[in-house]
Formats: C-alpha cells, structure tokens, sequence
C-alpha cells in the first residue's frame, strides 16, 4: 500500500477515470486469501475491455488470467469468481507459485 | 459495481472518511456503508471491527458469503515541532508508510534544508489543523516542549480521536501541561491517553534513538490497539 500517496494510481481512482471518458471496465478484487498470497484481500485490479489493466491483486503472478476473464465478464455483464492456488494445475501454469491461495471476485461496472 | 458506487467511494477517500462496501457473493447485492450508518447494518459489528483493523474480508451468515471491503484511510503522522527528533523521525516514519507533516511556526527551525524530502509547514498548528483536522487515523506527536506551540494541537488530537497522542517533555513538564489543559476541558482520563515521557522505554540516548522510541509507540497504537475512537469519529 503506498499509504502516502493512496488516491493518484489506485485501481478505483483510475476506474473512475476510465468510467468517465466512456471506457468500459470490470473490477477484480481479491477476497480471500490462504497461505503466502502476495495481495491482501481487498486488493483491487482495474481492466478495460481492450485488456488495459492498473493495480494489482497479486503481485503480477495471475494478472494475465484475471484480465482476460474481466474481459469476458465486460461482455456478459455477470460478475464470477476465480479461484487460484497450487493445487490446481492451470493455476500453477498462470504462476502463483509462493505456495498460496487466493479468490478474486470480477465485476462488470455499469453506469 | 455501479459507477456512482465508485465515485461515492472515492469521494469518502478523499475526504478521509472510513467507507465500506458490502458485496453478496451469491446474489451479487452491493451496498456503501459509513461509519455513521454501520450501526444499523445487518452486519453492523463485523464492518465496525473492520473499520477499526482496516482489513477487508469475508464474513458468513445465514444469507451466505458478503465481502467487505473496507476503504479506511492511510495513517498519517502529524509532527509539531521542527526539531532534531523530527529530523530523524520524518524519514523513518515514511519508510513505514506514514503520510507525515511536520508543522512549527518558527521558521528558524522550519527550513526547507533541514527536511528536504518532507512535507513541511512553517505556520502555526491551529491555523494548519483548520484546513486539514486531525481524525482517528491520525497519530500526533508534540515536540517542541513550547506549550504555545504545543498545547492547541494536543487538545486537537485529543478530541479529534487520534490513535496516538504523544508529548515530549518530562514528568514535572507533562504535569503542568495537563494542568492547563485540565483547565479547557481535556478529562483525566484523555490526559492519561497520552504517551509522556514520549516514546517506548528503551533508553533513547540522542534525538535518533528517541524517534524510534516515538515511531515504536505509534507504531503499537495503530496495529495492536488499533482505531479505538473510529466508530465514534
């Protein structure tokens, strides 16, 4: 958390940006976390529908995963919920290998 | 999320003012929750707690999982007094990632040179505080020993709530301190709260060991006793 700066480069305050000048955008937030995760729950990640991303909600390890559901999720309109750890192998393709687990919840934003 | 739910947010950041929002997992409900309104939220006393650790999370009732995401703002250190402590206390209590102002009226010692990387105001505390009060998420440090400098932000940070309230000087100065400020209102029982002789007791010897015996202490009041004042603020 860069606490002394919180308002300039966070995922909500560039959501608010993006909302503004027409982009269409997803929210992902993490919402559980087990073990090592690398974000605390709460951390947030914000994605437009050409994939643009700003935040973070693992230290980059699952990024990449995450954008490209968020883009899905602008599409259908429906918030999911992801889950990634070691256990399941794709998630140890997409990299979360400190050994931990974590939930992140993707959320289209509408007007 | 709607998009005003995101600009409502925000809004409270800017302001400093603790904000929750509470998601149902199942049924993708959202609602914004203020400190002013959690007490008549169905989960009323899990946002409370949150609000005064800072954490977001899960919690789980009979209507299934909510997740609340609390929005609480960054504690900020407030230092009056431009002086040598403050010098080594400025930096250090930064790399913690404190959002620290250093405020003195006396512009001897208020110079630019002195505190290069620091937010600094040569102005006298109450007419900073004015544009900028303190809050709960706020801790305060008094170290000038000057209770002309020193006594008006004290009150301030007393009734503002602060999380850590700290004045420098020794017994028989602290004693005539709370004296006057006995005198305008501060109870026994606020005086008490506050850190004097300042700092952890670690036989600070020179103004660099006493900063981290400030920086300890306000350190222990925000994560192990944290924010007890919120929910009131």
């Amino acid at each position: 958390m860069s606490a002394s700066n919180p308002s300039s480069h966070d995922a909500l305050s560039v959501a608010q940006d993006w909302q503004s000048d027409g982009r269409k955008i997803a929210l992902a937030t993490v919402v559980e976390t087990w073990g090592s995760a690398p974000r605390p729950a709460g951390s947030q990640l914000v994605i437009d529908d050409e994939g643009n991303f700003e935040g973070s909600v693992s230290g980059g390890c699952v990024e990449g995963a995450v954008v490209f559901e968020a883009v899905d999720a602008i599409e259908s309109g429906v918030p999911k919920m992801l889950e990634f750890g070691v256990a399941d192998e794709t998630a140890w393709e997409v990299g979360l290998s400190c050994g931990g687990r974590i939930r992140i919840y993707v959320e289209p934003v509408t007007d | 999320m709607q998009a005003t739910l995101i600009s409502e947010i925000n809004e409270a950041r800017a302001k400093r003012r603790p904000v929750a929002v509470v998601t149902g997992l199942g049924d993708h409900a959202q609602r914004l929750v203020t400190a002013d309104n959690a007490g008549g939220d169905p989960l009323g006393e899990a946002i409370s707690n949150r609000f005064r650790s800072g954490k977001s999370g899960i919690v789980t009732d009979e209507n299934g999982e909510h997740f609340i995401q609390v929005y609480v703002p960054p504690p900020r250190l407030v230092i009056i007094g431009a002086v040598h402590i403050s010098q080594a206390l400025a930096p250090m209590a930064r790399s913690c990632n404190f959002d620290v102002t250093v405020i003195d009226p006396r512009t001897a010692f208020a110079t630019p040179e002195r505190f290069a990387e620091t937010k600094l105001i040569a102005d006298w505390p109450e007419d900073v505080l004015k544009d900028a009060p303190l809050d709960a998420y706020t801790a305060l440090a008094a170290l000038t020993h000057d209770p002309k400098i020193d006594d008006i932000p004290l009150k301030a940070a007393l009734e503002a709530g602060c999380f850590y309230v700290g004045a420098l000087g020794s017994r028989k100065t602290h004693a005539k301190r709370a004296a006057r400020l006995m005198e305008v209102g501060i109870t026994q029982s606020q005086m008490d709260g506050i850190d004097a002789p300042i700092g952890m007791d670690i036989g600070a010897a020179n103004p660099a060991e006493i900063a981290v015996a400030v920086l300890a202490r306000v350190i222990e009041a925000l994560r192990k006793a944290p924010l007890e004042q919120v929910a009131a603020a």
